[in-house]
């Protein structure tokens, strides 16, 4: 680092020069609520259709079961930025002629949320998919046979009986998904979205302050990474099942 | 067959660009791997003061996003190229920048598997190690580390392929990679649709070549190791 740069911290008090009734602090805490509203709307669509994903990947039909490797495989390997950079420049122009002006006449900030939650939540349930069938896979074959011999369908096994185990099985590393998502979710930058990350980039243009910009926006990431672990964890503990190890 | 011809005449701008992903993801995975190894070494040394500082480091990096950790070396390497490295202002900015944070933020990942990979090694082979006199490091470099490194290689070589797909973000910094190339291309010939589904098509056929080639190199070893 040069020892000419001189620190300034009151920057983020400093109103900011385009005019904006607003000091930067503010800049930060609006790209803070856009990163939290991304972060957490794709998780839902993650969540949903990486259960889904996950258990057509264990579905006994082999076709079933292709559909979500193919899912996968297809999520997994193509970079999160060109995904991103398809849903916004290239499903616009692909969609039926009515869709794609609907979402181009949407105020651009909306448009913006709107597919980087698509592509966000996409992204991410191949890997809660991932995750779901291993939960699955950790369960005895018995348990469904049983189910089945009970009377349940197979929905209903997988309703009441499966699921209800894999999904508290798959929670330790749904964790870390969740604070991938937070951490993934910079990316949209990129198209131009005022998210966290990019408001730091602004501030470092606008104060000339690019280390306390960015030491902000470092610093707001991981007490994300904390506050995501620490509500994960009491949720882990709230649905524990008795009878496991590591059960109280 | 307009866009056929438009990026046929693009190619070598785009096989440049590949070059520059190719080299951020080499230097990253063998720089990456060596400084996870040292990592997960300290991490699990009796010396706790280098165990304290492994499980900051491992800890710092992953939780702040790559795109930061791409702006933090962006802005830093520059200051510290002439006075550390000594190489002449006039090399290459962006790439250095570019290798130095994912060297330094893969590692963080490494780290993690081949601790795991470490601790999966018998315990028994380091008190044998201790019995001949060796000390901890000479144990792990010539006893414990070959084992694990051998049962990590898959996972170090999946993780590569990541590597390899997160190489695009340098977008941020606006290093011409093999994805910004494709987007300078497409803005400069309107060709956005096309470019952007072309660079998909060809990340996704490299990692699943690459996915492929780990597990047959997975089944290959198992079949050796019944023998």
């Amino acid at each position: 680092m040069s020892n000419t740069y001189k620190w300034d911290w009151g920057i983020f008090l400093q109103p900011v020069s385009t005019g904006e009734p607003a000091n930067y602090l503010d800049w930060l805490l609006a790209g803070l609520q856009n990163t939290v509203i991304l972060a957490l709307s794709s998780s839902v669509i993650a969540l949903f259709l990486g259960v889904a994903m996950g258990i057509l990947r264990c579905a006994p039909n082999r076709w079933l079961a292709s559909i979500g490797a193919i899912y996968v495989a297809f999520f997994r390997n193509v970079p999160v930025i060109v995904q991103l950079f398809a849903w916004y420049f290239v499903v616009p122009e692909i969609l039926p002629t009515s869709m794609g002006t609907w979402i181009k006449q949407l105020p651009s900030m909306t448009q913006m949320m709107v597919l980087s939650t698509m592509c966000l939540g996409l992204y991410m349930a191949a890997r809660v998919c991932e995750h779901i069938r291993a939960g699955l896979s950790t369960l005895p074959r018995g348990q469904l046979l049983a189910a089945t011999a009970l009377g349940l369908t197979l929905s209903q096994g997988y309703r009441y009986v499966l699921l209800p185990v894999a999904l508290r099985v798959a929670i330790p590393p749904l964790t870390s998904e969740l604070i991938n998502v937070f951490k993934n979710s910079a990316v949209v930058s990129t198209i131009g979205l005022l998210d966290l990350s990019a408001q730091s980039q602004q501030l470092a243009e606008y104060t000339g302050q690019p280390y306390e910009s960015f030491l902000a926006a470092t610093l707001i990431y991981i007490v994300i990474n904390w506050i995501v672990m620490i509500v994960m964890h009491r949720v882990e503990r709230r649905v524990q099942l008795h009878g496991y190890l590591g059960s109280k | 067959m307009d866009i056929l011809q438009a990026i046929s005449k693009s190619l070598p701008a785009l096989a440049d660009g590949m070059v520059i992903t190719l080299k951020i993801t080499a230097v990253s995975v063998v720089v990456g791997i060596a400084w996870g190894a040292a990592l997960a070494v300290m991490r699990l040394s009796p010396v706790k003061p280098l165990a304290w500082f492994a499980q900051a480091y491992v800890m710092l990096v992953r939780s702040v996003p790559l795109v930061m950790v791409l702006l933090w070396f962006f802005l830093m390497v520059p200051q510290l190229i002439q006075s550390l490295f000594g190489l002449s202002p006039r090399t290459d900015i962006r790439l250095v920048s570019a290798m130095v944070a994912f060297s330094l933020f893969e590692a963080a990942y490494y780290s993690e598997i081949i601790r795991a990979g470490i601790q999966a090694v018998s315990r028994g082979q380091l008190s044998a190690a201790y019995a001949l006199g060796m000390s901890y490091l000479t144990a792990m470099r010539l006893i414990v580390l070959p084992q694990a490194m051998r049962a990590a290689v898959p996972a170090l070589l999946t993780q590569g392929i990541v590597l390899f797909q997160d190489t695009s973000l340098v977008y941020v910094i606006g290093l011409a990679d093999f994805f910004r190339t494709s987007k300078n291309i497409a803005d400069r010939d309107g060709t956005t649709v096309a470019m952007i589904l072309f660079a998909g098509a060809v990340y996704l056929t490299i990692s699943l070549l690459a996915s492929a080639g780990v597990k047959a190199l997975q089944k290959g070893r198992r079949s050796f190791e019944v023998i």
